[in-house]
């Protein structure tokens, strides 16, 4: 189907099921009741979610197939959202131009770093990666202003000359992003019981989005490109040896790669059109690298995994103040009950950090192939209780394969 | 003519003349051993030959072009194929992936941004790759994780990955070093054949006189980075030069 085989085609449908049906999904909890801050269905989050999944899935086929590790690739996440604003402000509020200029221009901004950035390998290309995101990040500050905005980011005015469409709308305010008039901020709210789904035109855009980017992704990993690109990061020499100029091969993974994160930066800016340097800081670079390595870097669905679990924990485990810690275990006698508020508080609120630095160390420790190898394990433990009650087979050696830690 | 002309090529290394001098003729369809003993420079000849190293002086022609100034990827796309010393080969891949690479590089070059095709969709390249895992016997390992292989099958993979490019000369350096005598019985069946059926002229390096003796029709004695003589099998086992820099030292 699609050209993918029965099992990318069905990881496919699971992503595409989950994704479209997110809005239950990360609702799980009825409305009001204490449990429901742990929901995380609302439109805002569940766009980030996604975008973040896809600046992961373009990140992975740069660093998962290649192993290069680019520091600096959330340069091209801002620059994306830079020019998606622009075409805003200059041509229309159809979020489809945006999107579309965002991939191109991030892709011919990628094009010149990574020309530069992979003469060299190994960590001094992670560090002329890094050197460059931090330039653009404090030339947009600076002297680049005009076309940034600097401090205050870019955003929208009332007095854009937009080309189509108009600069203000009828009741004086700034027009509002969408897709052939399908307003980005429209919303569906469906209540059931105690439960209220909400479902997001915004959201199902980048969802829709980022079903095509992860469709595109398995059929690089599974294409002839991939496979050289997997050669670049087995064995250099044996490829230059047999005939394959690697150079090129790992320019193109960098600028699709770049594409991607320009595409999520074009998404973002459809959704909320403000564009802020901040986009382009070191640790927004190190984050997407967390979250590909969280998930599982070369894995699949590993690093859309890794983003919904980083973003999730960034937007729930932040909320938690030392209020509902009180609230969670007024059950408790009072001392033990502050002297557990006080044992929880470093690692929530502000402190998520902390936790998600522990998970990061527990998974590269224990878990090397990230969440999708705890995945696997897991299955694996099921199997070999579903085949147990066989019995050994006469025919087989009866010694198992000896597992070795990879 | 021969198919390789190296001409008065020297190689410093700092002090040391590793290669000085060399002079080497191979024939288009024959097999042409280069024996010495440890670091006479052999090895650096063939790197000189693939594009790794660019000697001080001196030229090298492959077919009538020069290969000097060009870079690896350029000189195997020429039709050069070499066996490493140690076995270069895609360790993170499976054998069969090991095994399509090389047939990719053939049909496509050295480049192409084929994104959308799927690997294993390629019927004609599978097949090919297939054969050749057939060819040197490692068809039940197609899906191994090459890297958990033995060095024999290492090496046995590297010369299926170079020989299913069909190279027009095939550099091998020591092709059945860390093998057993069986594995080595075979490759010489296996090389014999190659060179007979597809016309691929090869250059070997090999300390196994063995494998020398049974599949070389020329020979070349390389000492201390300079030949010492050139001549047929025959010729080379009785002469006295090579007795004394070769063979005498192998033999005590
Ligand atoms: N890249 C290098 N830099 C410095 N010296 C080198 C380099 N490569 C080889 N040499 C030296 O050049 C000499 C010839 O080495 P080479 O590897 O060609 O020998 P060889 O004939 O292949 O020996 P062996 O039979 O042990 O493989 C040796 O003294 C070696 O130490
Ligand atoms: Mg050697």
């Amino acid at each position: 189907m699609l050209g993918l085989n029965k099992k990318d085609f069905s990881l496919l449908l699971i992503v595409a099921l989950l994704t479209m049906l997110a809005p239950f999904i990360l609702n799980p909890f009825p409305e009001g009741s204490e449990l429901a801050q742990f929901n995380a269905g609302y439109p805002d989050l569940m766009q980030r979610f996604v975008i973040f999944g896809i600046f992961a899935i373009g990140f992975n086929i740069l660093f998962g197939l290649t192993g290069y590790l680019s520091f600096g690739h959330a340069a091209f996440l801002g620059v994306g959202s830079y020019a998606g604003v622009w075409m805003m402000k200059l041509l229309t509020m159809n979020v489809i131009p945006a999107i579309l200029v965002s991939v191109i221009v991030a892709g011919l901004f990628s094009i010149l770093i990574g020309y530069i950035s992979l003469r060299r390998s190994g960590i001094y290309f992670s560090i002329l990666t890094l050197a460059f995101a931090q330039m653009s990040f404090a030339l947009a500050y600076s002297v680049l202003t005009p076309l940034t905005g600097g401090e205050t980011g870019l955003q929208l005015s009332l007095n854009d000359p937009r080309i189509i469409g108009t600069s203000v709308t009828e009741s004086g305010s700034i027009p509002v992003t969408h897709l052939f008039g399908l307003e980005m901020r429209d919303s569906f709210e469906l209540e059931m019981g105690a439960w209220l789904f909400t479902f997001n035109a915004g959201y199902y855009v980048c969802a829709v989005v980022l079903l095509v980017a992860f469709y595109i992704a398995i059929r690089i990993f599974r294409s002839p490109f991939g496979m050289m690109l997997r050669a670049v990061k087995s064995n250099q020499q044996r490829m230059k040896y047999t005939g394959l100029n690697p150079k090129p091969y790992t320019l193109a993974a960098f600028v699709i790669s770049g594409m991607y994160a320009g595409l999520a930066g074009g998404l973002m800016v459809s959704m909320d059109p403000l564009a802020g340097a901040e986009r382009m800081f070191w640790t927004a670079s190190g984050e997407v690298v967390l979250m590909t390595i969280l998930g599982g870097a070369g894995t699949l669905i590993g690093p859309i995994l890794g983003a919904g679990m980083i973003k999730y924990m960034e937007n729930i485990l932040s909320k938690i103040n030392s209020t509902i810690l009180h609230e969670w275990f007024a059950f408790m006698p009072d001392g033990i009950e502050d002297l557990l508020v006080t044992l929880v508080y470093p690692f929530i609120g502000k402190g998520w950090h902390l936790t998600l630095g522990i998970i990061f160390m527990l998974v590269v420790i224990f878990l090397p192939g990230g969440l999708v190898e705890g995945g696997q394990r897991i299955a694996r433990l099921f199997r070999r209780k579903k085949e147990e009650p066989k019995g050994p087979d006469p025919e087989h050696h009866p010694k198992p394969a000896p597992h070795v830690a990879e | 003519m021969g198919i390789l002309e190296v001409k008065g090529v020297n190689k410093r290394f700092g002090g040391l003349q590793a290669l000085g001098d060399v002079n080497l003729s191979v024939e288009e369809n024959t097999v042409h051993a280069i024996i010495g003993p440890n670091g006479a420079g052999k090895s650096t000849l063939l790197n000189v030959l693939v594009g790794k190293l660019i000697p001080d002086t001196g030229s090298v022609m492959f077919d009538g072009q020069s290969v000097l100034g060009r870079s690896p990827h350029e000189i195997n796309q020429m039709g050069i194929s070499r066996v490493f010393q140690t076995p270069e080969i895609f360790g993170d891949l499976t054998v069969m992936e090991n095994v399509m690479i090389p047939c990719f590089a053939r049909r496509d070059g050295s480049f192409r941004l084929h994104a959308f095709e799927t690997v294993f969709n390629e019927k004609a390249l599978v097949e090919q790759a297939e054969q050749i895992l057939i060819d040197v016997n490692m068809i039940d390992k197609r899906d191994m994780h090459a890297a958990s292989m033995s060095r024999g099958d290492k090496r046995r993979l590297e010369m299926a990955m170079c020989l299913v490019q069909e190279p027009r000369l095939l550099l091998l350096d020591e092709p059945t070093a860390g093998m057993a005598r069986a594995d080595t019985n075979n490759t010489i069946e296996l090389l014999k054949e190659i060179n007979e059926k597809r016309d691929i002229t090869m250059a070997i390096i090999e300390h196994d006189m063995h494998v020398v003796f049974s599949l070389a029709e020329r020979i070349t004695v390389l000492a201390q980075g300079t030949p010492l003589v050139e001549d047929t099998p025959e010729n080379i086992k009785g002469h006295p030069k090579v007795q004394e820099a070769y063979l005498g030292q192998a033999h005590g």
